[in-house]
């Protein structure tokens, strides 16, 4: 028998704002805003941008105020060069998001894609709705619909603690992670 | 069957350790390092309320593994099989870099992208395929400052932790790699340009993993800068190697290593990345997918009740950060790619062979280690167990078997005392209470401390003289 005694349902006083304190200690941007106000806000935070990659499920409403370029991974799948292009940034969904640890969770579903659109672009943009966030890692792992699906834990842009180990942002993931927060 | 490759000291450990004792730069270089880990894990474990009920059930579900490990073993390989994986098995270091380098090779490439990992270190897969023609990219910044300095590993987390930032310059720029200052993100940029175009165009990747999860065949890979994820994703084959302890029995039990291992490692309260993935997913990721389980000793170390323990490892590397040997000789003195505390009592078991018998003798049993593990791998219990039942010199066993004898009668053991304190006497009007240096045989002993005195009178014999 395995003692489970440690706590399976965290629950800090208020999620969101926890949650943005650990993005942005992990050198995050993080903005917050209205259902209606998600389009400008990603117009603005992708202002200068001229070209995005959305996956299929990327609602239109959400790229509404966007000026520039939208390309889609359907009905053909992108070519990794189209990814890897200067300037390209990506928006997404999330599955699940973990307050405590400050973590976006994809699994692969219809607003994240697969796993490449969101590794490649140097710029993700995530956007989270309040209702996706949780507390500890234990209740988000028993909020995905199927582990079985290619799940990517992210926490914050890509670092490395290798040198000195000290942490360092900005290796070989997108070096810039945007995540909006759309409050209910 | 006992396990071989990189986890065989050549060289007994006192050598070793003296030479690296007089390397300052390589200590200075540790101490910087080790302390700056020590305290970041230190500030994010503190923040866990439950964090001794996390490795509480972090051990018990590691030992649970270990009871059931066959049948667990057999039913990964079903559900990696039934979502596309195909799963080989290893029985030792030699077998499994041959497994691996046939693999490669049946598809036509001659370069391969690698994500750091243990097992492959273990099993010396680089000079495998090197041999066979095949390059071994390294992709982690730390594996590739090694890699391109010619050197090896000497931490499990951060194998390059002994060159600090102007010595990694140094190596980059020996080989082409410009970085235009010796700043981190200097060093991080440079390493991006090299490797780039190596990530998009790579055919197979190879990778170890962090947790393997027996009911649904999944991997999971934990990591910080993305390029696992590169490897684990853009690729069309991938070949894992996975040691057989690697096991979890159930997706829910991640919940308890992912709280406990990046924690315990990098001292975050998440890595950057984690990728989990389960067999073959059309459309997404690579194809085709291997997953290599290898053995390579690990049997042999099961069937020790005391020793088994250490295989509950989840290679976090916490032990290392705090060890006071490790601090001062670094990760290159063990011999083996296993160093610090948990190499000390996983090399020795693992394989017997060369030095790794010295290995247990690498540390103060001080315990910080135990305090830091985070699945509570009892270590300075494990080191004694291993001094207890590893091989003595011949000399030892005599003087043992003397001293035995000898404290056997009482009446033996008070004349041998008076003997022994009539010839320390005149010592003491010399030395002051201590020999620093006694002649051979017990030379061995003085070499690394001072043999005390025997005192003027013992606790009896004062005790006989207060009551008379």
């Amino acid at each position: 028998m395995v003692p489970r005694e440690y706590e399976v349902a965290r629950a800090p006083d208020d999620l969101v704002e926890m949650l943005v304190d650990r993005l942005v200690d992990y050198k995050a941007t993080v903005r917050r805003c209205s259902v209606e106000g998600l389009g400008g806000v990603l117009a603005e935070v992708l202002a200068g941008t001229e070209r995005i990659v959305a996956p299929s499920g990327v609602p239109e409403g959400w790229l509404s105020a966007y000026q520039g370029e939208v390309l889609r991974d359907e009905p053909r799948p992108l070519a990794v060069a189209d990814l890897d292009a200067p300037g390209v940034a990506v928006v997404t969904g999330c599955a699940v998001a973990v307050a405590e640890t400050g973590t976006l969770i994809l699994d692969a579903g219809p607003d994240q894609g697969r796993r490449a659109l969101t590794l490649v672009p140097d710029h993700h943009i995530c956007v989270v709705h309040s209702g996706q966030i949780v507390g500890g890692v234990p209740q988000a792992l028993r909020r995905l619909a199927d582990p079985t699906r290619p799940l990517t834990l992210v926490s914050g842009p890509s670092a490395t603690s290798d040198i000195e180990l000290n942490r360092v942002e900005g290796v070989h993931g997108p070096r810039r992670l945007d995540v909006v927060i759309v409050d209910r | 069957m006992t396990g071989g490759g990189n986890i065989v000291a050549r060289r007994p450990f006192p050598a070793a350790a003296k030479e690296k004792l007089a390397d300052a730069q390589l200590r200075a270089n540790l101490r910087r390092a080790t302390h700056t880990i020590r305290d970041k894990r230190l500030r994010v474990v503190a923040e866990v309320p439950d964090w001794e009920a996390l490795r509480v059930a972090g051990a018990a579900i590691k030992d649970d593994v270990l009871s059931r490990l066959p049948e667990l073993l057999e039913q990964f390989e079903a559900a990696a099989t039934a979502a596309g994986a195909v799963v080989h098995w290893a029985r030792d270091a030699a077998g499994a870099a041959a497994l691996v380098t046939d693999l490669v090779r049946a598809t036509g490439a001659t370069e391969v992208v690698k994500v750091k990992s243990m097992a492959t270190q273990e099993i010396g897969l680089n000079e495998e395929l090197e041999a066979a023609g095949i390059a071994a990219v390294e992709t982690d910044l730390a594996e590739l400052i090694v890699q391109l300095a010619g050197d090896t590993p000497s931490h499990i987390l951060v194998p390059a932790i002994h060159y600090n930032r102007s010595q990694i310059r140094d190596i980059f720029a020996r080989n082409g790699l410009t970085a235009l200052t010796d700043d981190p993100p200097a060093l991080a940029e440079a390493a991006r340009r090299h490797l780039r175009a190596k990530f998009l165009s790579a055919k197979v990747a190879i990778s170890g993993a962090n947790f393997a999860v027996a009911e649904s065949g999944t991997l999971a890979v934990v990591e910080s800068e993305g390029n696992g994820r590169m490897c684990l994703t853009l690729p069309e084959t991938l070949i894992s190697v996975v040691g057989i302890e690697k096991l979890v029995p159930t997706f829910r039990d991640l919940e308890v290593f992912l709280q406990l291992l990046p924690r315990s490692s990098t001292g975050e309260r998440m890595n950057p990345y984690t990728s989990l993935w389960t067999g073959v997913t059309p459309g997404d990721g690579p194809q085709t997918v291997h997953v290599v389980l290898v053995d390579n000793g690990r049997t042999d170390t099961l069937a020790d009740d005391v020793g088994r323990q250490a295989l509950r490892c989840i290679r976090c590397s916490a032990c290392l950060n705090v060890c006071p040997v490790y601090e001062r000789v670094g990760g290159h003195a063990y011999g083996s790619v296993y160093p610090g505390p948990i190499g000390a009592i996983l090399s020795p078991q693992m394989s017997g062979e060369g030095a790794n018998h010295t290995l247990p003798y690498a540390s103060t049993l001080c315990g910080a280690c135990y305090d830091a593990c985070p699945v509570r791998i009892n270590i300075p219990e494990v080191l004694v167990h291993l001094r207890q039942t590893g091989p003595h010199p011949a000399a030892e066993r005599a003087a043992m078997r003397a001293l035995s004898w000898t404290m056997r009668s009482r009446r033996r053991y008070a004349a041998a005392l008076r003997a022994a304190r009539r010839g320390a006497a005149p010592l003491r009007w010399v030395t002051g209470g201590t020999v620093r240096r006694l002649p051979w045989p017990m030379s061995a002993w003085t070499a690394a401390r001072d043999a005390p005195l025997p005192p003027k009178q013992t606790f009896r014999e004062w005790w006989a003289r207060e009551r008379s």
